[in-house]
């Protein structure tokens, strides 16, 4: 019976002794970033879906806590995915949720810490969110979140002259993305005669990549640019 | 030839009809920017249903006059050959009508001169149709809705040009049109020949363009490989490709490139081609002919 008991006390032992570490990694993640209030951050957005032919444009991102995200062209129009808000971490760690230790995976050439989220609010749009936490530099190099109508989206995050401030300056932003199709009768497109090619298929996932030339951290964001 | 030229338009303009395809481009295009200024947003929600479910489309700053101007075009640059044809078609039809053709043709020049000078003139006509559409439809447009880039959605692909990337198409594009526009004055020029008077080339270049562009525009195989590639009609709607640009394996549109230009100047040696063409029949056929009125 006592060797029952003392088996019984190490399994829990050693599971309590796992989840306690992921949520507390978790918890000195979200530290680093809530030193973050706001930021403004120039750069660069490319994207990349099958049907969108679009240039590559200058962007200003604007942040400000606890959930406001902007994508705003500077000099034209964006094409901005619905899902793009994700790229903030701070709107994925938001609310309660249940901490899952999920082991250990590779991300960009790393050891990583692999955590999964459970939302506590069973009507969340979130269904499921996974991180790849490095836990050396208490970064989230990588997050997957599962969404209730927009399917999944997937972020990736490379770090560089901001790594003190936990943002990056490289994010790879991976969406679902719907067929585009009209017919042709109405938008009388010009049959050049060349044989058709088909729209790549891809594999139903677009990409849009964002490269931040410079942050203004911490100096205030009005409330109106987020209208 | 130079007199004899102002004459012929001296012709043209003082003639009513002559007006009424400029009021009819303006109030069309007028018709046009107030629905899209006012309800511009349902307009593009009808193309773009399918994009909104992942982008958030920003339907306001797309609303711009270059894409009014494209919606314009797109509209008008089928409907316009009608207009031409009633001033081309009248030009030899008219005065036959008149019973002045056969005293023009007792004047000290050669019926070819006279043929090429009433061609050019029907060509100017055209040109002053075309100057007026750009004015109305794309530089009104830009004052009207103001510019940004040029966002067009095709059947399979949408089109983004930044509005740095646009002015220049619009030119080329225009110029193209003025070719497509000629190869139609050139045909009713033609049947004009054979009239004697105006309204049965007016209506035969209205049919037979209504007919061709019917089957260019279907998507039948039997024609598609066969007699389509050969319709004039098949190659008026080439300015679009002005507006398809080339883009990068990764998506990214390039600027100042054309998806597909040797395609273009095909068609528009085609077109060239049909003008070379009717235009020699109709002198051809002028200088055969036995004039009695």
């Amino acid at each position: 019976m006592q060797k029952i008991l003392l088996l019984l006390s190490l399994v829990l032992a050693a599971f309590g002794g796992q989840a306690q570490p992921a949520a507390e990694l978790l918890q000195k993640v979200r530290a680093r970033l809530d030193q973050v209030n706001d930021y403004q951050a120039a750069g660069t957005m490319k994207t990349n879906v099958s049907f969108l032919k679009e240039p590559e444009a200058s962007v200003t991102v604007y942040f400000k806590k606890p959930d406001k995200l902007k994508i705003k062209n500077d000099k034209g129009i964006s094409f901005v995915p619905k899902g793009a808000v994700t790229i903030s971490l701070n709107n994925l760690l938001k609310g309660s949720y249940t901490v899952l230790d999920a082991g250990t995976d590779t991300a960009q050439g790393r050891k990583v810490r692999l955590i999964k989220l459970l939302p506590q609010d069973e009507n969340a749009d979130m269904v499921l969110s996974t991180f790849w936490v490095d836990e050396n530099r208490l970064l989230i190099v990588r997050a997957r979140t599962t969404t209730r109508d927009n399917g999944t989206y997937e972020v990736e995050l490379y770090y560089g002259k901001y790594i003190a401030y936990a943002l990056p300056d490289k994010v790879v932003f991976t969406f679902n993305v719907k067929n585009y199709k009209l017919p042709k009768g109405i938008t009388f497109d010009y049959d050049d005669g060349s044989p058709k090619k088909k729209q790549a298929a891809g594999d139903g996932r677009g990409r849009v990549e964002l490269s931040y030339s410079s942050y203004i951290i911490n100096k205030g964001v009005p409330d109106n640019v987020f209208q | 030839m130079w007199k004899l030229l102002q004459i012929e338009l001296f012709k043209i303009f003082k003639r009513p009809r002559t007006y009424i395809p400029f009021g009819a481009i303006a109030a069309i295009i007028l018709i046009i920017q107030l629905g899209l200024k006012f309800d511009g947003q349902s307009y593009l929600e009808m193309g773009m249903s399918s994009v909104s479910d992942t982008f958030n489309v920003p339907y306001s700053l797309i609303m711009n006059g270059y894409l009014v101007a494209f919606v314009i075009l797109n509209t008008l640059l089928i409907q316009i050959p009608l207009l031409i044809a009633l001033v081309a078609g009248d030009m030899v039809a008219g005065e036959a009508n008149m019973g002045t053709l056969r005293l023009l043709v007792t004047r000290p020049v050669s019926r070819t001169q006279l043929m090429l000078v009433k061609y050019a003139a029907s060509v100017i006509y055209t040109f002053l149709l075309l100057i007026w559409m750009a004015l109305l439809a794309l530089f009104l447009s830009m004052w009207i809705f103001g510019t940004n880039d040029l966002v067009i959605a095709r059947d399979t692909v949408i089109e983004h040009i930044r509005k740095t990337d646009v002015m220049w198409r619009y030119i080329a594009a225009f110029g193209y049109a003025m070719v497509a526009l000629s190869t139609v004055a050139a045909l009713a020029f033609l049947l004009s020949v054979f009239a004697e008077n105006s309204i049965g080339p007016i209506v035969a270049t209205i049919s037979i363009v209504v007919v061709l562009t019917i089957l260019s525009e279907m998507r039948i195989p039997l024609y598609d490989n066969t007699v389509k590639p050969w319709l004039f009609t098949s190659h008026m709607l080439a300015w679009k490709g002005f507006f398809y640009s080339q883009s990068n394996g990764q998506g990214d549109t390039i600027a100042g490139s054309i998806e597909n230009l040797p395609s273009i100047l095909r068609s528009l040696s085609i077109l060239l081609g049909y003008i070379a063409a009717f235009v020699t029949a109709a002198i051809w056929a002028f200088r055969k002919k036995d004039i009695l009125s």
